[in-house]
């Protein structure tokens, strides 16, 4: 090479650099934040991004709006493929899977020093759900959890202006129920293709669900035991009917034509009861808190949650949006909006939410008794084995019918609790090798 | 000579590679995946993936839910292929008989199952099983028979799943028939009418040895069909009740797409294969000794 073909190569290489370096900055136009979010709030929640933007000119948010059905493939396929968003909306009983995959920042620094997300503002079981390890991976965006659709007349009738709170009660309200109404007519709806129910009363208890962090299935608890049974004798003494949802598949019609008295759900029902009965029917249902094992009792702490992801070039700006989002003022607008419950304490003094909407008190009271899943990866599987176990559990016993001796019922729910330990036991078996090699304690 | 051959697999060398890249490697890839435990912890980290040999089969062999759902599926091949196929050859013929009339309009109507969405048609077929409010129990209770739960009871719901699936697939092999009767010439129908055949000898000497080739295609390709149950249970019951209609291809999705034991569904994906192998040579097998003189 001669000296002169040298000096133009220098040259050459020094100007692509300098190019590189003129890609790498900044440009000049607004930052693009890339957001996530699934089914109804994506498809609403850019009417309250213009806020956002004219708050901040240099911030433009692109949110993408992705269907429910297909949001966790995308999300894991998206970390596969590096191409994660900046902020997403996230189902919070996804949210420890992400976290375990290393796809989530943790957020206790922002929150630390944000004037605006006050924990102690938001309802404690809801927050708890963003909690893995110790630190915080979400911030609660709306929640969701299961209260009582009951109607007000049947349980008038059984001598109960309003429903029990406690396990006893509501058994001896129930009977009355069915003795009024049977054969062909229940007290309760539990559907056996859904473990909310089930879930909620194992909550309740005081055995975590699983030990040792997370390591092994805690089913067979005096706690967890003592819910199956109970789930269990509704069955056995025919209050609850052997059904799935594609059997009742219009829960709300049933409860109007009398087929159920009541039955365990989401404020989504609110709407649907509003739409599919007449007006003269509306002031025959109502909502309660659950019963407990000995008083109130806890439900699901369900909802979304927002996350910033680790790879994000902007956390910062992601974390100002978030901080946007969960504002009073916004997540009133939101529910109005969306007709989604806010997470936090001093949004609910809105009248819509406080005062005006009778049948939300339930949820009001409710969501100060909220209880988190186990914060594991495989919990959501976890959920899937105890439905199935338990919805076999459940047909033995009705099969056996109502004469069955209490020794025969304990003898069912100590056979599924340990068969659910087992099944628990398998599928943690990864996470007992991952946490070893780590040298967690 | 030897240079022209080797023109040739130039030749096809796009398609080779095209088989290849597309299927040889995914399926060497899959069955290397189905010997280790690959699930959400291996696509954080590819070290937390062990290599456990035949550990997937081994588990996947003592897994009582692997047994209902070959059960299940066996139940629905069993009985759901060859009713589909009658179904299919006595609509076929009826459409092809000299006395039918308004053809085009009832191959139409006949056909139209096959092209619908199964969603759409799971719902309504939803509202038709439906214990109390159904309209087929409806129909059966003019005959004086009792309201059965079709979809919630785990006796009838592979019965129903089956009535669905026939329902929903007999068009399409009915049109094959359809091909393969037309293709029969008049000539042999005529010899032996004068031989004094009547229609079911004609029928059983003529028109189904004609059809063998078309029947063997059929059968080969409907038995495959419905070893991959997976829609109808996904669509109507969800794999229940009490896990009735967990067919394997269903159990392999929950463990590969739901749970993201992609592992593990592997393993049970090559033993699918091998299940479906081995009923297709069996099939391969009667067809050449029936078909031997």
């Amino acid at each position: 090479m001669t000296p002169a073909a040298r000096r133009a190569l220098v040259v050459v290489a020094a100007a692509l650099a300098g190019l590189a370096a003129a890609a790498c900055r900044e440009p000049d136009g607004p930052t693009t934040l890339r957001f996530w979010a699934m089914g109804s709030e994506g498809e609403l929640v850019p009417a309250l991004l213009a806020g956002f933007e004219r708050e901040h000119p240099e911030i433009r948010v692109e949110v993408q709006q992705l269907p429910w059905t297909t949001a966790h493939e995308k999300l894991l396929t998206a970390f596969v493929g590096d191409a994660t968003p900046d902020l997403a909306q996230l189902g919070n009983t996804w949210l420890p899977e992400l976290a375990a995959l290393g796809a989530l920042a943790p957020l206790d620094a922002e929150i630390a020093g944000s004037p605006v997300v006050a924990p102690g503002d938001y309802f404690e079981g809801i927050w708890r759900t963003n909690q893995v390890d110790g630190a915080v991976y979400g911030v609660p965006w709306y929640v969701d959890t299961r209260v009582v659709f009951y109607r007000r007349d049947r349980f008038a009738a059984a001598g109960f202006a309003i429903p029990p709170d406690s396990w006893p009660a509501w058994l001896d309200a129930l009977r009355a129920i069915r003795d009024e109404v049977g054969p062909e007519r229940y007290a309760i709806l539990l559907p056996l293709d859904e473990h909310d129910q089930l879930l909620a009363l194992a909550l309740q208890q005081d055995d975590p669900l699983l030990r040792d962090r997370g390591r092994w299935g805690n089913f067979r608890s005096p706690g967890f035991r003592r819910a199956l049974g109970f789930y269990l004798q509704l069955f056995a003494e025919r209050l609850a009917p052997v059904a799935t949802q594609v059997q009742v598949p219009n829960p709300w019609e049933e409860l109007a034509r009398g087929y159920i008295s009541c039955f365990i759900h989401g404020p989504f029902s609110i709407g649907e009861f509003r739409r599919r009965l007449p007006a003269a029917q509306q002031l025959t249902w109502a909502t309660a808190a659950l019963p407990g094992p000995s008083g109130p009792g806890a439900s699901i702490a369900g909802g979304a949650s927002l996350v910033v992801f680790r790879r994000s070039a902007h956390p910062r700006l992601a974390w100002q949006l978030i901080e946007y989002l969960s504002r009073p003022e916004i997540q009133r607008a939101f529910y109005a909006l969306t007709g989604d419950l806010p997470p936090r304490r001093t949004a609910w003094s809105d009248p819509r939410l406080a005062g005006d909407d009778q049948h939300l008190r339930a949820f009001r009271d409710q969501l100060e008794r909220v209880a988190p899943t186990p914060p594991v990866p495989e919990w959501e599987r976890i959920a899937s084995e105890m439905r199935i176990v338990s919805e076999r559990a459940v047909r033995r016993m009705a099969a056996a019918g109502p004469g069955l001796a209490p020794a025969e019922r304990a003898a069912i729910v100590d056979a599924a609790a340990a068969e659910l330990d087992a099944r628990a036991d398998q599928i943690l078996d990864k996470r007992r090798w991952i946490l070893a090699r780590r040298g967690a304690p | 000579m030897i240079a022209r051959r080797g023109a040739g697999w130039w030749f096809v060398s796009p398609a080779l590679i095209a088989i290849a890249v597309c299927f040889a490697v995914p399926v060497i890839a899959a069955l290397a995946l189905s010997f280790t435990d690959f699930d959400i912890y291996g696509i954080a980290d590819r070290h937390d993936v062990r290599f456990v040999g035949l550990d997937n089969y081994r588990r996947l062999l003592a897994a009582p839910v692997f047994w209902t759902a070959l059960r299940n599926t066996v139940a629905f091949v069993v009985v759901g292929a060859p009713l589909s196929i009658a179904v299919s050859l006595a609509t076929a013929l009826l459409l092809h008989a000299r006395l039918a009339r308004a053809r085009a309009v009832f191959r139409t109507a006949l056909f139209a199952p096959v092209v619908t969405t199964v969603v759409a048609v799971a719902v309504i077929w939803r509202y038709l099983f439906h214990g109390r409010y159904g309209f087929l129990n409806y129909v059966l209770g003019w005959f004086g028979i009792d309201a059965i739960d079709w979809l919630g009871d785990p006796r009838w719901s592979i019965p129903a799943l089956i009535v669905f699936a026939v329902w929903k697939n007999f068009g399409s092999n009915m049109i094959i028939f359809l091909a393969g009767l037309q293709s029969i010439p008049d000539e042999p129908y005529e010899a032996a009418r004068i031989d004094g055949a009547d229609r079911v000898q004609q029928l059983r000497f003529i028109t189904l040895p004609a059809l063998a080739p078309t029947m063997l295609l059929v059968t080969i390709l409907t038995m495959v069909g419905y070893f991959q149950l997976f829609a109808e249970p996904y669509v109507m019951t969800r794999g229940g009740p009490a896990q009735s209609t967990v067919s394997v291809l269903y159990f392999m999705f929950e463990e590969g797409f739901q749970w993201w034991n992609l592992g593990f569904a592997s393993a049970v994906a090559f033993v699918l294969f091998a299940i479906m192998l081995a009923g297709t040579l069996v099939q391969l097998a009667l067809a050449r000794r029936w078909s031997q003189p």
